[in-house]
C-alpha cells in the first residue's frame, strides 16, 4: 500500500505529460481491448504494440517506452483511431510519444525514422517547403551513406523521370514564416 | 464554373509532378476554377507534427490563415496536407489555449486564424461537386475494358474528415466507373503502403507495399488508382524494389486519378504526365490514347 503512494506520482507524470498534448487527452479512457494492436499493419514489428504501448504510458514506465522503437514504427494509418472503441487516437498519442522523445533526447537508434523526421524538419525550416533531394541526401549522410548507393537506381529514375528537381523551391515570406516559428519557440507550448 | 483556393503541397513540385500537371489539365475541362494560394508553405505534415506540435500547428494555420482570406474552400490534391490541414484546424478549433498561442505566433508573420476555411481533398471537389455523373457524360474516350483497382490508401479517408467511410469507401470507385472502366474490388484497397516510412524502415514498407501489388495481381488488375503522393512514388517508384526483394514480376502502372480521368477526356498524355510514371502506363492505356 505504502508503495503504491510512493510510485503514484510518477505515474501520474507521465500520463499527464502525454495528455497534455493535443490529442494525447483521452488516454485515461483506454479499456485495453487491444483493437489497435489488431488493426496494426505494423505492430510485429514494435517492441511494444500499441495496446501496450497505452498501459505503459499509465503504469508511468516513462523511459522504457520513450527509448523504444514502437512509435517510430506508427506509419499514421490511423486504422486504430476509426476503430477505437472509446475514440482514444492512438496515432495522435503515438506522435505525442515522438514528440516527448526528442525532446528528451531519448529516440531510439533502432529506427531511422527519428532522424529522418528532424531532416523534414530541418528542409522546411530552410526554405518553407521540402526540398526532397536534399532531405534524403541528408538523411542518408546522418545515417549510413552506403544506403545511398543502394537507393540510387530509385532515385536516378526518379530525377530521369523528371520527379525530382535538383534546386529547392522557397517562399518569399521566409522572414514572415522564421518570425512565426521563432515566436512558437518562445511560447514553448507542448514542445 | 466553380472557384477554389488551390493549395499543390510540396510533393507535387517534385516525386508527385505528374499530379500537379494533370490536376489543373483536369481542372479546366471541368469548369474547375483552381486559384493556386500565394506564397503557401508547407502542411506542416506528420513528420512536424511528431517533432513539435505547436510549430508544425504554426505552419498549417499560415496557410489556413492565408486562405481565409480568399473566402474560398481550400482544394489540396495531396492525402497528407489535405488531412495535416484539417487536423490541425480541428485541434485550433477543439483547444481555445493552444489557438491562443498559434495565433500569438501568427501575428509575429502579421496573420491572424479565424477558423473560417474549409480544406477539402481534389477527390471530394470531384466526387461530391462536379459528380461522376458530369464527368462521365464529358468522357470522350471510354476506358471500356480497362481493368482498375482504385486504391484509396490511409489518409484520403482516415482519420475522417467528412468525406467518404474511412474502412469501406466508394468515391474513387465510382469516380473510375463513371469513365466507363471496370472496377476491380480488393480487399486491401484501404491498407496501409508504409507511407513515409519508406524512407527510413525501407524493409518494412517493401513487404506492406508487396501485399498490396499482391492483391492487385489475384484480383485481375491491369493497374492502380491512387489519389495520394506517397501510395504513388512507394507503389510505382519502388515497385522494382519490391520485386527485387520477393522475386515477384509486379509490372503495375500506379496512376493518379486526375490522370486517368485526363485520358478518358481526352487530354493529351503529355499533359498529364504520363511519361513520369516510372512504371510506363502507356502499353496498358495503348488503346485509349
Amino acid at each position: 500500500m505504502v508503495e503504491t503512494m510512493v510510485k503514484a506520482p510518477v505515474e501520474v507524470g507521465f500520463i499527464d505529460e502525454v495528455c497534455f498534448i493535443p490529442g494525447g487527452e483521452a488516454i485515461r479512457s483506454c479499456i485495453q481491448c487491444g483493437v489497435c494492436t489488431g488493426s496494426c499493419p505494423t505492430a510485429s514489428k514494435w517492441d511494444y504494440p500499441p495496446r501496450q504501448v497505452i498501459a505503459m504510458v499509465r503504469a508511468g514506465l516513462r523511459d522504457e517506452l520513450l527509448s523504444s522503437n514502437s512509435m517510430w514504427f506508427c506509419a499514421s494509418c490511423y486504422t486504430c483511431t476509426v476503430r477505437c472503441p472509446r475514440d482514444i487516437k492512438p496515432t495522435d498519442i503515438m506522435h505525442a510519444l515522438e514528440i516527448i522523445a526528442i525532446r528528451d533526447g531519448l529516440s531510439t537508434k533502432r529506427s531511422r525514422t527519428p532522424v529522418m523526421y528532424q531532416c523534414f524538419v530541418d528542409s522546411v525550416k530552410g526554405n518553407g517547403r521540402v526540398y526532397e533531394l536534399g532531405m534524403m541526401l541528408k538523411l542518408f549522410l546522418k545515417t549510413n551513406p552506403f544506403t545511398a548507393l543502394k537507393m540510387a537506381p530509385v532515385g536516378l529514375g526518379l530525377l530521369l523521370h523528371r520527379r525530382l528537381p535538383l534546386r529547392p523551391s522557397r517562399i518569399k515570406g521566409m522572414g514572415e514564416l522564421k518570425a512565426i516559428l521563432d515566436k512558437a519557440r518562445a511560447l514553448g507550448g507542448t514542445k | 464554373m466553380k472557384y477554389y483556393s488551390y493549395y499543390p503541397g510540396c510533393a507535387v513540385e517534385a516525386t508527385a509532378s505528374a499530379l500537379g500537371l494533370s490536376v489543373p489539365q483536369v481542372a479546366k475541362e471541368l469548369d474547375i476554377d483552381l486559384i493556386e494560394l500565394e506564397d503557401w508553405n508547407c502542411c506542416g505534415s506528420s513528420p512536424y507534427g511528431s517533432v513539435d506540435k505547436l510549430e508544425a500547428t504554426c505552419m498549417a494555420a499560415r496557410n489556413l490563415a492565408l486562405a481565409e482570406k480568399t473566402g474560398l474552400d481550400l482544394v489540396t490534391p495531396c492525402s497528407s496536407c489535405y488531412i495535416t490541414l484539417n487536423g490541425a484546424d480541428a485541434r485550433l478549433k477543439e483547444f481555445p489555449r493552444f489557438r491562443e498561442q498559434v495565433n500569438e505566433a501568427l501575428a509575429a508573420g502579421n496573420l491572424d486564424y479565424h477558423g473560417g476555411v474549409r480544406v477539402r481533398h481534389i477527390a471530394e471537389v470531384l466526387y461530391s461537386d462536379i459528380t461522376p455523373d458530369v464527368i462521365g457524360a464529358k468522357v470522350t474516350k471510354s476506358l471500356k475494358g480497362l481493368k482498375v483497382a482504385p486504391y484509396y490508401g490511409c489518409q484520403l479517408v482516415r482519420p475522417g474528415f467528412g468525406f467518404d467511410d474511412p474502412e469501406s469507401p466508394h468515391s474513387l470507385d465510382e469516380l473510375v466507373a463513371s469513365l466507363e472502366a471496370d472496377v476491380v474490388s480488393w480487399p486491401l484497397k484501404t491498407r496501409c503502403c508504409g507511407g513515409s516510412l519508406i524512407m527510413s524502415e525501407e524493409d518494412l514498407a517493401l513487404e506492406l507495399s508487396n501485399k498490396l501489388l499482391h492483391s492487385v495481381q489475384e484480383n485481375g488488375a491491369q493497374c492502380i488508382v491512387t489519389d495520394c503522393p506517397l501510395c504513388q512514388i512507394n507503389l510505382d517508384a519502388y515497385q522494382s524494389r519490391v520485386n527485387s526483394k520477393f522475386k515477384t514480376h509486379y509490372h503495375f502502372p500506379v496512376l493518379f486519378l486526375t490522370q486517368l480521368i485526363g485520358v478518358a477526356l481526352g487530354i493529351a498524355p503529355s499533359a498529364l504526365g504520363l511519361q513520369r510514371n516510372i512504371v510506363s502506363p502507356m502499353r496498358v492505356l495503348a488503346s485509349y490514347l
